[in-house]
């Protein structure tokens, strides 16, 4: 009784779920696989032409673009994020909780805020231009440009990388370093044999939190990019707000939504085995 | 070295005869704590040494500094006579088995014991032919690709004392390593550890705040508290002869008197002048008195004894009868085989030898508020 008492309770969330999120899945299904006037039913007819086009080398470039451009953020994201958790998880108690919350902080604030703020200072007049120009060095010249993109990406994504590591590895006992040393292992074995696979499934949150967003992200290539390298997430948008051509939005926002599964089946096999990461390092 | 002397250390005649580990002055305070506090030890090669104490008396921050997981912050530490203190962790020729195992559980059983001889690049078919011997000596044999999460805790236990021992060092440092198993297995391992560290021939350093544990396995026991070392001796002496109230009281259950020592041979207390076996105190030096509570005999007529008192309380408890009787002046613990009921004035003996007579200190702290 009590049981299908509480089963109700999640009645609401059921009808949510199928009302904000299912059935507009299936509504961008539905226009990936059809062409016509959206606004008549009638009209629809079903069609692989959106995804034919998908396949022309202009919108491939755009979409290879955006893995290489996520893939390189995450990887600096990793490269920073890395050894930023691990000062935090080796810091004394009393100062931790200050310092993750440095890095934390800017997540408060409104994201595009954010990414104006590296507008303004990243502009060929921006503010670290005039103090390059003050100081007499050269100008810095990457923004507009990919540079930039990536830069607004680790700026934006990085906590998210920091924060699953950090978790982890604060996580892990004390004394089983010390075992590693107490058997021979130097700092760098101890880290190579011993933390860093026991970090394993850190990294792997980190990762995935952090291509994700980077991957289908349309705001600071849209603002840092100039449009220049426009990404698979400005192009969604496009077709949606400015192309007014929905199917074949929709059949990019499929093909975007079936790598990143993909990626993330790669991700938590990876989780799952890293005893075999562990032995074989 | 001859070839006799060496037949003879073989033949262990002349072991537990180097002095393998000296503490001289080791201290270690934490900000205006001191742990441990100017400590001096001599640990004997194939000696099993047990420091014993109530939690927070400093033995384990005793044990990680010969580890070399702390840093003194005065005195030395001399391993067969070189200075240790600035040698890392990982060149010492010491291994420890941690209280809680650390085992590393992103690995098997085989790999966690072979990771020692991994990083010292031991060849592949060594590490094979020493694994596969330690895992029989642990009893672990046919264990090896198993999860360590998935052993029992005696098993991951006995992982620990493999990881360790697999690399043959000189020392085993063992911090309560059966602080986390049962009675009845803590019983079996304390055998077991025994056996193992009859037969590999090395060193033990061994923490624990269990008495018994300590009397059972070990050669010599370190009785500390407060981080200073209370007293040194072989498991007889310190439970026969314990050098102050403290250790009286910490090692085994014990009545322990405020007395004076009249003359060599004679105590005083409660009005009563009795023959004992000790000497060397000033004339009418206060002293404490300790009687352990086997050591009383009863007779049932109260005129034979030499303090006269009513039975207040009988406990059973297996072996013998515990039972607190009354004098005029203070409570005695007796155990006994025989029963004396409740209410019953019995007379109660006690011989010179079994009266041990102790220098009066000053009391750091009591025992029972410090004991886990």
């Amino acid at each position: 009784m009590q049981r299908r008492g509480r089963g109700r309770i999640a009645y609401p969330y059921t009808v949510w779920m199928a009302i904000f999120i299912v059935i507009p899945l299936f509504l961008i299904l539905f226009y990936s696989f059809t062409e016509g006037d959206i606004h008549n039913i009638k009209d629809l007819k079903f069609s692989l032409n959106s995804y034919k086009k998908v396949l022309e080398p202009i919108y491939l470039k755009v979409i290879g673009n955006s893995f290489v451009l996520a893939s390189i953020s995450t990887l600096i994201c990793l490269i920073i994020g890395y050894p930023v958790a691990m000062i935090i998880a080796n810091t004394d108690v009393k100062y931790r909780n200050l310092l993750l919350m440095l890095f934390i902080v800017p997540i408060w604030m409104n994201f595009l805020l954010r990414t104006y703020a590296w507008m303004s200072l990243l502009s060929p007049n921006g503010l670290v231009n005039r103090f390059l120009l003050w100081v007499g060095l050269p100008k810095l010249e990457i923004m507009p440009g990919k540079g930039a993109v990536l830069l607004g990406m680790v700026y934006n994504f990085l906590p998210f990388m920091i924060l699953p590591i950090y978790t982890v590895l604060s996580k892990i006992d004390k004394h089983v370093i010390e075992a590693a040393n107490d058997l021979g292992g130097n700092s760098v074995i101890t880290f190579m044999r011993v933390i860093l696979p026991l970090s394993i499934p850190g990294i792997v949150s980190g990762i995935t939190m952090v291509f994700l967003p980077a991957v289908s992200t349309f705001v600071i290539s849209g603002l840092l990019g100039g449009g220049k390298t426009p990404l698979i997430g400005d192009l969604i948008e496009q077709q949606f707000l400015s192309s007014r051509n929905w199917h074949f939005g929709s059949s990019l926002s499929i093909i975007l939504m079936v790598m990143i599964l993909i990626s993330m089946a790669v991700m938590s096999r990876i989780d799952n085995s890293p005893e075999e990461e562990g032995r074989k390092i | 070295m001859d070839i006799n002397t060496t037949k003879l250390l073989k033949q262990g005649t002349i072991k537990m005869s180097k002095n393998l580990i000296e503490l001289r002055n080791l201290t270690k305070r934490y900000n205006d704590m001191t742990a441990v506090d100017s400590i001096n030890l001599t640990i004997k090669e194939n000696e099993f040494v047990t420091l014993l104490g109530p939690s927070g008396c400093g033995k384990t921050t005793t044990l990680r500094m010969i580890g070399g997981f702390e840093d003194p912050d005065e005195g030395e530490i001399l391993f067969e006579g070189k200075l240790l203190n600035n040698v890392p962790a990982y060149k010492r020729n010491v291994n420890t088995v941690f209280q809680r195992y650390a085992l590393f559980t992103h690995m098997n059983v085989y790999e966690n014991v072979a990771f020692g001889l991994r990083v010292k690049k031991v060849s592949n078919s060594e590490i094979d032919r020493r694994v596969k011997r330690m895992l029989k000596m642990v009893d672990l044999e046919g264990f090896e690709k198993r999860n360590v999460d998935s052993l029992s805790g005696g098993q991951q236990q006995r992982v620990a004392i493999a990881r360790a021992l697999v690399n043959e060092p000189k020392v085993l440092l063992l911090d309560e390593p059966l602080g986390a198993l049962d009675l009845k297995l803590r019983k079996e391992m304390q055998i077991e550890l025994l056996d193992m560290q009859r037969s590999v021939g090395i060193t033990f350093i061994y923490v624990t705040h269990d008495q018994e544990e300590a009397l059972t396995m070990s050669d010599t026991v370190v009785v500390m508290n407060k981080g200073v070392i209370q007293q040194i001796g072989t498991p007889q002496d310190i439970y026969n002869e314990p050098i102050n109230r403290f250790v009286a009281d910490f090692i085994g259950e014990s009545n322990i008197i405020e007395g004076v020592m009249l003359e060599d041979y004679k105590v005083s207390f409660d009005g009563l002048v009795l023959d004992c076996v000790d000497k060397g105190f000033a004339p009418n030096e206060p002293v404490d008195i300790v009687i352990r509570p086997e050591d009383i005999r009863i007779v049932v007529n109260p005129d034979e004894g030499m303090i006269k008192g009513t039975v207040t309380s009988v406990v059973f408890k297996g072996v013998h009868y515990e039972m607190i009787i009354e004098s005029d002046t203070r409570e005695y613990l007796v155990q006994r085989t025989m029963m004396f009921p409740e209410g019953s004035v019995v007379g109660m003996n006690v011989q010179p030898a079994d009266i041990q007579v102790m220098k009066r200190g000053d009391m750091p702290c009591s025992v029972e508020e410090e004991e886990e």
